[in-house]
């Protein structure tokens, strides 16, 4: 396949873009102080259907967890391509003598990066406020988080990529974004439900490999298409 | 080729389907559920027509993604057409049956999630289409595909939660007394999708052709 040169330069310009994105997020810190809040606000919202005479009902802790995560991220998702398209710098990106896949990857790293930082704060606070064993096994929790994470985030860059020319792209990220997605949540729900069980070590591990096959094919077909959907 | 497909396709299901009904009538009475079965001559064929169309949408819009072609766009987008049209078919269909069989209207099943799921995807296509803007068709063309490759996946991840709790289900085999009529509808229901089809397709050929008039009109 590729010469080792070529890897090499792909990970440099993925390195340089992500690098971009962390830079100017660090500078205001705008997308990860609204996400965090809106995650928050979602679990609040939550708390009132899914608790009862005082205590949260069976396994909802996980449903509520990914929710959150999956709403953060399209707002994330959403916000990062906005701060590009306002300030035209994507139609640079695209003209610069770079590889589009990666464009594409570094993008996604910034947008792992980003939703893995609210995903710090949401678990805590989600273990916290439904009594939930989430941490009964960290390392199965940490990759199911990771793996779901990227897998959801690989279909939502190159969809909110995608979208920044497009009219109406708020509501339509979302409306492609889930149900495409499907596959990643149920895994990360019952991933998470099956870690936090007392004997679900055995079918959390298999949720997790489902994580990483999805991964492999949406990544592979993100990178794919992404070049073949970006050019005019 | 649709357009000459379009007067026998349309010809056949017309007359296969005024036929049908005669068809299911005489076949057999289902021993558990009797009547209501009698939708499945419907319910499946639509379901059938809703997966091919899928799967023409998902090889047209690779099509037209790789290879610049601006007739496959006509085909993905009439194909993705039928796939909510058809979807309506089977959703309406499915939980008619399923109040009798199991009374309840909806169940999350692995065959009934995937095919929601997929008539969503295919929604959020046309919606895409219609609301995008300039440009959203090659947008689109990479839904549709990603769409059509996600089906298994859909399938195989409600199947692997729902096995988790496993319940009983009606399993429904084939009577070979049912098979004429079955086969029948089925037949009936693909010559309907390619007329259906060829008809979209040349609508959206008349189109192209009148807005590429009207922009020599402007210059």
């Amino acid at each position: 396949m590729a010469a080792p040169g070529t890897l090499r330069r792909f990970l440099a310009t993925a390195w340089l873009i992500t690098r971009k994105d962390i830079t100017v997020e660090w500078r205001s810190r705008e997308i990860i102080y609204t996400t965090v809040f809106f995650a928050a606000s979602c679990i609040l919202v939550f708390a009132f259907g899914f608790v009862k005479d005082g205590r949260p009902i069976d396994d909802v802790a996980s449903a509520i967890l990914w929710i959150a995560i999956a709403f953060s991220g399209t707002l994330a998702l959403g916000r990062t391509f906005e701060r590009e398209r306002y300030n035209e710098t994507l139609q640079a990106l695209m003209l610069a003598p770079a590889d589009r896949p990666a464009i594409y990857a570094g993008k996604l790293a910034g947008i792992l990066l980003l939703m893995l930082a609210v995903e710090a704060v949401l678990v805590p606070l989600v273990a916290l406020l439904f009594q939930a064993p989430l941490f009964r096994q960290p390392v199965l929790l940490v990759a199911l988080l990771g793996s779901g994470t990227l897998g959801y985030a690989a279909v939502g860059t190159l969809f909110a990529a995608m979208l920044v020319r497009a009219r109406s792209r708020d509501v339509l990220l979302p409306v492609l974004l889930y149900p495409i997605t499907i596959p990643v949540i149920i895994a990360g729900v019952r991933g998470t439900a099956a870690a936090m069980a007392p004997d679900g070590g055995e079918m959390a591990r298999a949720w997790v490999s489902m994580l990483v096959f999805f991964d492999v094919v949406f990544l592979t077909l993100s990178l794919w298409t992404f070049e073949a959907v970006m050019t005019e | 080729m649709l357009k000459r497909l379009f007067v026998p396709a349309l010809f056949v299901a017309a007359v296969m389907l005024a036929v049908s009904p005669l068809l299911v009538a005489r076949a057999p009475l289902e021993t558990t559920m009797g009547l209501v079965q009698k939708i499945f001559y419907y319910h499946v064929p639509s379901a059938m027509v809703m997966f091919l169309a899928a799967f023409v949408c998902g090889i047209a819009s690779a099509v037209y993604l790789f290879g610049r072609r601006p007739g496959a766009d006509r085909v993905a987008v009439a194909a993705a057409e039928v796939v909510v049209l058809f979807g309506i078919i089977v959703l309406v269909t499915g939980p008619l049956w399923a109040r009798k069989a199991w009374g309840v209207w909806w169940q999350w099943d692995a065959r009934l999630t995937s095919t929601l799921v997929l008539w969503m995807i295919f929604n959020a296509y046309l919606l895409l289409r219609k609301y995008g803007g300039p440009g959203s068709d090659r947008l689109a063309a990479g839904v549709a595909l990603f769409g059509m490759a996600n089906v298994p996946f859909v399938y195989w991840s409600v199947n692997v939660w729902r096995t988790l709790h496993p319940k009983t289900s009606v399993v429904m085999t084939l009577d070979p007394a049912m098979r004429p009529a079955f086969w029948w509808c089925v037949t009936a229901f693909v010559c309907l999708f390619l007329a259906v089809l060829a008809a979209r397709v040349r609508l959206e050929e008349e189109r192209t052709r009148l807005e590429e008039l009207y922009l020599q009109l402007d210059d």
